[in-house]
């Protein structure tokens, strides 16, 4: 079982208040992404859940049990370290008995389940060898092997896949994703990879200066933000957004519309503007147009646009896709 | 073209980095060749090439004691690396892992003292010394030795003890080890090969430590640098002597060295898996 709950959990450095006081819960068995800008607290408030840190107020319970002060190891939790924090002197095999060593595991019972975990992660010819001998994937899988033989009631992950390279991330994402199904573990996971947290998320918790903006589904998230900064951090490109006269033609003091519902024409349309640079991914062309007293905004093309730099276009919001906002930022419904 | 310059480049560098090596080593080298020389061959200028004779080597063990000061060298090098040890790996430790907002000026304040020259504290050390029995004895010298090394031991291993990552120890917490597991499984097996090569350069330290150990023995705790010392004097100097006495003083710890070099670097080169 792995319910967390965090009511008022409060955190200050010093004198600087990190996390003011956070509320949340977080059902057995979900995948919970926390996303946000460098610097949010989205690292400090995963080592508060594991207890590598002090709440300084508030209160954290597991399964309902009140573990506040207690040591990470009694919480049950198992994190995996974003510099995967493998210990050098040990091979892959004893990095992963480690913690059922600890736990006073017999020996027997060690082995086979060192050697299930190597099985499903792919590591049963690299046991005998160092983490200094391992590719960086290896590296993490060797991390994640030793957090599941705990088999710990949630995973922490704190951005686990940032220090390698782009297409090793996109394996390492399903990876970690097939796992989740397979054992049906509470995982949170911090990242500020907003592609990490739409594609691997059942629950989105974005955070910005240590306060949460918003808690939903990935599409909940993507469909209904609740705020500007929600808006413009969740989805890639980011969410076009304009002001005054163009606003409140829609009753709004900001509106916007993501790039993929704006309708492009080369007649007529609400909005007039020119195209500047044309990004080509392939599939899609993303247009970036200065439009006429509004500004940059991107516009989502078919993959084989005719249309060039230096070109007129008319772009027209989906006017069901429109999201509006009020003077402080929050949306209107 | 850019590759003939880069090679010109390489062979100038090469040409320089032998002529520095050469340079330093040049001294050991003479010192050697001259403890092959006779006397007279000594003191007629310089030339490098000897007459190969080992009488020297022969004198200088008959006249003086050879092994009272290697025994007193091996047992003060060896008994003031460990007491310097012991003291500074708990406090190398605690500087490393629980730093507080004045560690950084307890560090600078203990490498200053390094920085005075010995002889402003050589009449009130003396007169200490004296006062207390502890001139020409090995509990005073090796006392004297752990301090003065003291302050770059806990330097060098409050530099290996910061490499550890800080991670490493939190994964290990949340692992289920306790302190004593996360001392015995992690710390340690990590801290070693940085603790064997700072006790290797304490030890080159301490044996060729002269200042204070020529100046604070006579005979009895007196190591081979006085040894040395010893034929510099008394009967006027006899350079091939001298030479042959410098020799064998040195010849311990340069093997020691030499077949220590992979733990000194490797000590100086493990790091942490990132
Ligand atoms: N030990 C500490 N002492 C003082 N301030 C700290 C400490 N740890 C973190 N902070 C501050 O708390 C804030 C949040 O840090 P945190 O590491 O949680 O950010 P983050 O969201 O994980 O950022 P990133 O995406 O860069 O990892 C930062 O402003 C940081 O400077
Ligand atoms: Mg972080």
């Amino acid at each position: 079982m792995g319910r967390i709950t965090l009511s008022k959990v409060n955190k200050t450095f010093g004198a600087t208040t990190v996390i003011p006081g956070i509320d949340l819960e977080i059902e057995n068995g979900e995948f919970v992404v926390f996303v946000g800008p460098s610097g949010c607290g989205k690292s400090t408030l995963l080592r508060l859940i594991a207890g590598l840190e002090d709440t300084s107020s508030g209160k954290i319970s597991i399964d309902g049990r009140d573990v506040t002060g207690e040591a990470p190891a009694k919480r049950g939790l198992a994190m995996v370290f974003q510099s995967y924090a493998l210990y050098p002197h040990m091979s892959v095999y004893n990095n992963i008995a480690f913690p059922l060593k600890m736990a006073g595991t017999d020996k027997a019972v060690i082995d086979a389940k060192v050697r299930d975990a190597a099985r499903i992660l792919n590591l049963t010819n690299y046991l005998e060898r160092r983490p200094g001998q391992l590719s960086g994937g290896q590296r993490q899988r060797v991390a994640i092997g030793r957090a599941i033989v705990r088999a710990p009631s949630a995973f922490l992950f704190d951005e686990p896949l940032s220090n390698l390279d782009a297409a090793l991330r996109g394996t390492m994402r399903l990876e970690i994703s097939e796992l989740h199904q397979k054992l049906g573990t509470t995982m949170i996971y911090v990242t500020h990879d907003q592609v990490e947290a739409m594609t691997m998320a059942d629950k989105i918790v974005v955070l910005q200066a240590g306060n949460i903006e918003q808690v939903g589904s990935p599409m909940d998230l993507y469909n209904r933000p609740a705020n500007l900064f929600v808006a413009g951090f969740i989805g890639s490109p980011r969410m076009n957004l304009a002001t005054g006269a163009a606003a409140e033609r829609y009753g709004a003091h900001t509106v916007g519309i993501r790039p993929e519902h704006l309708k492009l024409s080369t007649a007529e349309g609400v909005w007039t503007g020119t195209v500047g640079v044309a990004e080509h991914l392939g599939s899609d062309t993303f247009l970036h147009v200065d439009v006429k007293d509004i500004g940059a905004m991107t516009v989502r093309a078919p993959g084989e646009t005719a249309l060039r730099h230096g070109d007129t276009v008319y772009l027209t919001p989906e006017e069901s896709r429109l999201h509006r906002f009020d003077k402080s930022g929050l949306a209107v419904r | 073209m850019a590759r003939a310059v880069s090679t010109r480049r390489k062979v100038v560098f090469t040409i320089l980095a032998w002529s520095v090596a050469l340079l330093l080593f040049f001294p050991i080298l003479y010192t050697v060749i001259t403890s092959v020389k006779t006397e007279g061959e000594a003191i007629s200028g310089f030339s490098l090439i000897p007459s190969f004779t080992f009488e020297n080597y022969v004198e200088v063990q008959t006249q003086r004691d050879y092994w009272r000061p290697f025994t007193n060298s091996v047992v003060l090098s060896l008994l003031s690396t460990f007491v310097a040890l012991v003291i500074a790996v708990p406090a190398a430790w605690a500087m490393a892992f629980s730093p507080t907002p004045r560690t950084k000026d307890i560090l600078m304040w203990m490498l200053s003292t390094k920085m005075m020259p010995a002889v402003a504290v050589l009449v009130p050390i003396y007169l200490l010394f004296r006062d207390w029995g502890l001139l020409d004895t090995r509990t005073g010298l090796t006392f004297m030795l752990t301090m003065i090394n003291l302050p770059i031991v806990v330097w060098m291993l409050y530099t290996y003890f910061r490499e550890i990552p800080g991670e490493i120890l939190e994964a290990a917490r949340m692992d289920g080890a306790t302190l004593w597991g996360e001392i015995a499984y992690v710390l340690t097996p990590m801290a070693i090969p940085g603790i064997a090569s700072t006790m290797l350069l304490n030890i080159i330290l301490a044996w060729n430590e002269s200042f204070w150990t020529i100046r604070l023995t006579t005979t009895n705790s007196a190591p081979l640098t006085a040894f040395i010392a010893s034929f510099s004097s008394p009967q006027g100097l006899f350079w091939a002597k001298l030479s042959a006495a410098s020799t064998l003083a040195i010849a311990p710890i340069l093997i020691m060295g030499w077949f220590s070099q992979k733990q000194l670097v490797r000590g100086l080169t493990f790091g942490a898996v990132k």
